[in-house]
């Protein structure tokens, strides 16, 4: 039995992924006044340098072929040995198609408690979690002795999970990973063709307010300049002043990006629906009764034409 | 082939929820509940499949208001068996009962695949597809859009972050947490289902949930709190542009 | 299948004959087309009526069903009120053949949807019944909701779904609201326990769920006592009046043109202020060509100081249709991607030619219809959209007026 908290990290594909990070930062958070440790597990097929950036105390690895990919029987039968063997006070998975594969399983075998969708874990052995299309939160302490819990982003910073110099790594034993149900047989890459809006975190949204196909080029260029992706509603992409992949509305893509920048978008129902799922929502429209505005967290009540220019340029100027 | 689909219903985000009187748990008696959208996913999913390898299709659900008229629904578009537990409610019983529950009669069925939504929106122990795989030692793989049987072997598309996808195998019996079927859910026409509702019945199992201790207390639910309005920014053109770029530097995205 | 018989194959021709009253006059079809060219959108339909006649007869009817261009259809009616031997083509034949696309699972996603939300929350556009009345806020004196209210009232207003939730056309709900109670009306609405009047729905194939939601209605309306009903929604009028007796609830309805037409002499006095505006007036489908209102809309308009009225070149029974009926306002991208026209750009344009400064509709789905249309139609950029009641509300003396 200890205090530590241990962290399933997760990786594709030679990367690791953001929710390992925020999974570190939560559990640093959480053994902050206990003294335990923060132990990151490492399940992989010569993966060893994936843990170079870890901020943990220490690095838990276990090497073996089977493990080259996720595979959710391979995962559950060596992580089951683990923590049975240390019995750390949490263990924490990411709310993924990595950790939500396993946790369950793990929950059952080891007979222990599993807090899901949880967004904040507190030095105090609090949890929080983000339900109902995060119209909920719910929160409580943390079962004792020891938990499961499968997290999200939402509190934790994947920055405060980074280190820069390597942890420790202690390289651990694989049980056998004989008789496994579940095959990889190869991955399928996404198309490189067009983007698709639907997974892009920062969308630059033009509407009726664009008034013709060469304005667009206003938009583009602060996209460029932001990193972004130029998306419409439903009349810019009938006119075919963009592809039919970037409409956002009802008909087309609903999106969830982190900044939604609408400019001359009146937020009319049907395309509302398809965008409040994104975490900032800033709209520029001339109208101030523009239903957008009673949905956006900021707004201005601006000609987009005057606000463009000005807009791209301190962003170039931003970015150096 | 024979498939198990494992739905239930949950609260309707389009209404406003609110938290009862104990403030620990979600006013029930105002909530209008709807069918979990992945579990919807997963009948259609189990529909298809049958229409494709031939087999049964038995939906299981637990007892709620309203889960005859997704039953019956189901029976319309394809579905063979419908299966209700009374005694056990989705919306008062935690993932790790209600999987408890489904288990012994998931037995008794004996299927090659047993689906279920990959997650619901109001789970707080985990998902009841994965915890009923644990339960009966089935391999379990989750965020699943594609399901194929070759060889008596189950192919399966599992959905990664940015668009990558898996393609694994899995040896039946297993169970599937459904993201996405191969195509929408179908449209059923009102006169079909009245129709399913004259011709099929809904058969019961009584069930007596038994409280797992895995489940964590909830001490308090809330709101997080509410933005009425957008936060205007005023002033010149390139005052509301400067304006911007501090958003833009606090969110992280420059 | 009868390969040596001419005669059609029963079961989809007798389903047709039999699909509304007067049916069978199916069986005087002469083939003279006249339906196929005054569809607006005949063109493009593949099958359309004349068309889908012949392939009955034929006994070829499973390759419509096979196409998914019968749902350029938007029930406008065209067809039927030009029929020589006065077939029941929309309510008929169309709404039958779209029963059938249905249930062989060929209908657009965007039409799912709005039937799967008019099922559920009893109003297409997957609202909260509960905010059903939430456009009342702020009318003196309070708009009763029955079942707060509890008591009688003369009238019942049927609101409708988008009159009751669309932004922009929840301004024209509070207009009449404002109208109703200058000319002292007792009236009251059903508010949450009102169901969409099923109308739309009904025409785009989906029976079962028009009976589910006239049932819902009847029911709500069997709880109270009011003398008549009005509504400020063509299709409901058109439910209510043709559909909804048949199925048991009857009740004396009129449309809200016709109750303030009625009415005309005492709001006359009251519409003191000067609408300096040429107007013209658009006839909604439901209201005009289907149900013969076409006169007073005019008298309401004509009995405003300062407006002159006058006509696009379609009107009164060869109006243009907006598009939005009969399922069209759910079929929208669908039916962009085989014309890239809309009706309602067609009709903008019209009111453009006619030097139109405003354009008068008595609809819900017109006013946000048409505005989208004006934004893009050349020439457009200035033509104001209004309904009917939200002139006469301008035309109201200030001291007279409420909020």
């Amino acid at each position: 039995m200890s205090a530590d908290a241990y962290v399933v990290i997760e990786h594709l594909r030679g990367q690791v992924t953001d929710i390992s990070y925020v999974m570190l930062a939560a559990a640093r958070e959480l053994v902050r006044d206990s003294g335990g440790k923060v132990v990151a597990i490492l399940l992989g097929h010569k993966a060893r340098e994936l843990s170079t950036d870890l901020s943990a105390d220490e690095v838990l690895y276990v090497d073996h072929p089977d493990l080259k990919d996720f595979i959710p029987d391979a995962y559950q039968a060596v992580l089951v040995g683990l923590i049975k063997e240390h019995q750390p006070r949490a263990v924490l998975m990411g709310n993924t198609s990595i950790g939500a594969d396993i946790a369950g399983a793990l929950s059952v075998t080891l007979d222990l408690p599993l807090v899901s969708s949880c967004r904040q874990l507190t030095s105090d052995g609090k949890f929080v979690c983000q339900i109902c299309g995060g119209k909920i939160l719910a929160e409580g302490a943390l079962p004792e002795p020891a938990s499961l819990v499968t997290m999200t982003p939402g509190v934790h910073k994947a920055e405060n999970g980074r280190a820069t110099t390597p942890p420790t790594v202690t390289d651990a034993q694989a049980p056998s990973l004989e008789g496994l149900r579940t095959q990889l047989r190869k991955y399928i890459e996404p198309e490189a063709a067009d983007v698709d809006i639907s997974k892009e975190s920062l969308l630059i949204a033009v509407g009726r307010g664009i008034q013709n196909q060469d304005n667009i080029a206003l938009a583009e260029e602060l996209a460029k300049a932001m990193g972004g992706t130029v998306c419409g509603s439903r009349p810019v992409v009938d006119q075919g002043w963009l592809a039919t992949s970037r409409l956002v509305g009802k008909s087309g893509k609903h999106v969830k990006p982190k900044v939604y920048l609408a400019l001359g978008i009146s937020g009319a129902p049907e395309h509302a629906e398809a965008i409040v799922d994104s975490d900032v929502i800033i709209a520029v429209n001339t109208d101030p009764a523009a239903p957008i505005f009673d949905f956006a967290k900021y707004g201005a009540e601006v000609d987009m034409f005057d606000v463009l220019p000005p807009l791209t340029e301190q962003v170039k100027q931003a970015k150096g | 082939m024979n498939i198990a689909v494992l739905a239930k219903l949950v609260p309707d985000l389009v209404e406003e929820l609110s938290i009862d009187a104990s403030g620990a748990k979600l006013d029930t008696s105002f909530a209008r509940l709807i069918v979990n959208e992945f579990d919807d996913h997963a009948i259609e999913e189990g529909i298809l499949l049958k229409e494709r390898f031939d087999g049964q299709v038995t939906i299981l659900a637990p007892d709620d208001e309203g889960i005859d008229d997704v039953l019956f629904t189901a029976a319309a578009k394809g579905a063979d068996r419908l299966l209700k537990l009374k005694g056990i409610s989705a919306m008062e019983t935690s993932s790790h009962a209600l999987a408890r529950a489904y288990a012994d009669v998931v037995l008794e069925l004996k299927p090659d695949l047993v689906l279920a939504g990959v997650q619901a929106h109001n789970d707080l122990d985990g998902s009841v597809g994965s915890l009923l795989a644990g339960m009966l030692n089935l391999p379990y793989v989750g965020y699943v859009s594609g399901i194929s049987m070759q060889d008596g072997q189950a192919a399966l598309r599992k959905e990664y972050p940015a668009g990558l996808i898996a393609e694994l195998q899995v040896t039946p019996p297993a169970v599937l947490g459904i993201q996405a079927a191969e195509q929408p859910p179908r449209y059923v026409a009102v006169s079909k289902v009245r129709q399913a509702m004259k011709s099929i019945s809904i058969e019961e199992r009584t069930v007596a949930p038994t409280e797992s201790p895995a489940v964590p207390h909830i001490g308090r639910m809330f709101k997080p709190e509410a933005a009425q309005h957008a936060i205007m920014l005023a002033g010149a053109p390139d005052e509301i542009a400067g304006k911007l770029v501090k958003i833009f530097k606090e969110i992280g995205v420059i | 299948m009868n390969s040596t018989s001419m005669m059609p194959k029963q079961e989809y021709y007798d389903a047709m004959l039999h699909a509304v009253q007067k049916g069978e006059r199916l069986r005087l079809c002469l083939e003279c087309g006249t339906c196929s060219g005054i569809c607006p959108f005949g063109h493009v339909m593949v099958y359309p009526p004349s068309r889908l006649i012949a392939m009955l007869r034929a006994d070829r009817f499973e390759k419509v069903l096979k196409t998914d261009a019968l749902w350029m259809c938007v029930s406008c009616y065209a067809c039927t009120a030009f029929c020589p031997s006065q077939i029941p083509l929309t309510a008929g034949l169309m709404a039958r053949t779209k029963e059938e696309l249905l249930l062989a699972g060929n209908v657009p996603a965007e039409l799912q949807d709005a039937l799967a939300n008019s099922q559920r929350y009893g109003n297409a556009l997957g609202e909260s019944p509960r905010k059903r009345a939430d456009w009342i806020g702020g009318i003196t004196p309070e708009v009763k909701v029955m079942a707060k209210a509890k008591e009688p009232v003369d009238v019942l207003w049927f609101v409708g779904d988008y009159a009751s939730y669309h932004p922009r056309v929840r301004s024209t709900s509070r207009a009449f609201a404002t109208i109703l109670n200058l000319l002292g009306v007792s009236f009251g609405i059903l508010g949450p326990e009102e169901s969409s009047d099923g109308d739309s729905q009904r025409l785009a194939g989906e029976r079962g769920l028009f009976e589910m939601l006239a049932e819902k209605n009847g029911k709500a309306f069997g709880k109270y006592e009011f003398g008549s009903i009005i509504t400020t929604d063509p299709h409901a009028y058109n439910a209510l009046k043709n559909e909804y007796p048949s199925l048991g609830v009857t009740y004396p309805v009129q449309h809200y043109t016709e109750f303030l037409a009625d009415r005309l002499d005492q709001l006359r006095p009251m519409l003191k202020r000067e609408v300096k505006a040429k107007v013209v007036y658009h006839d909604a489908c439901y209201l005009g060509r289907v149900n013969g209102i076409f006169e007073q809309p005019r008298a309401l308009l004509q009995a405003i100081p300062g407006l002159e009225l006058t006509e696009m070149a379609h009107n009164h029974s060869n109006s243009l249709c907006c598009g939005g009926g009969g399922g069209g306002m759910w079929l929208d991208g669908f039916q962009w991607e085989k014309v890239h026209v809309r009706l309602s750009d067609l009709r903008v344009q019209e009111a453009v030619a006619a030097n139109a400064g405003t354009l008068a509709v008595a609809c819900p789905y017109e006013t946000p219809r048409f505005e989208d249309a004006a934004k893009t139609v050349p020439g457009a950029s200035g033509l104001c959209v209004k309904d009917i009641a939200e002139i006469l509300v301008e035309a109201v003396d200030s001291e007279g007026g409420q909020k």
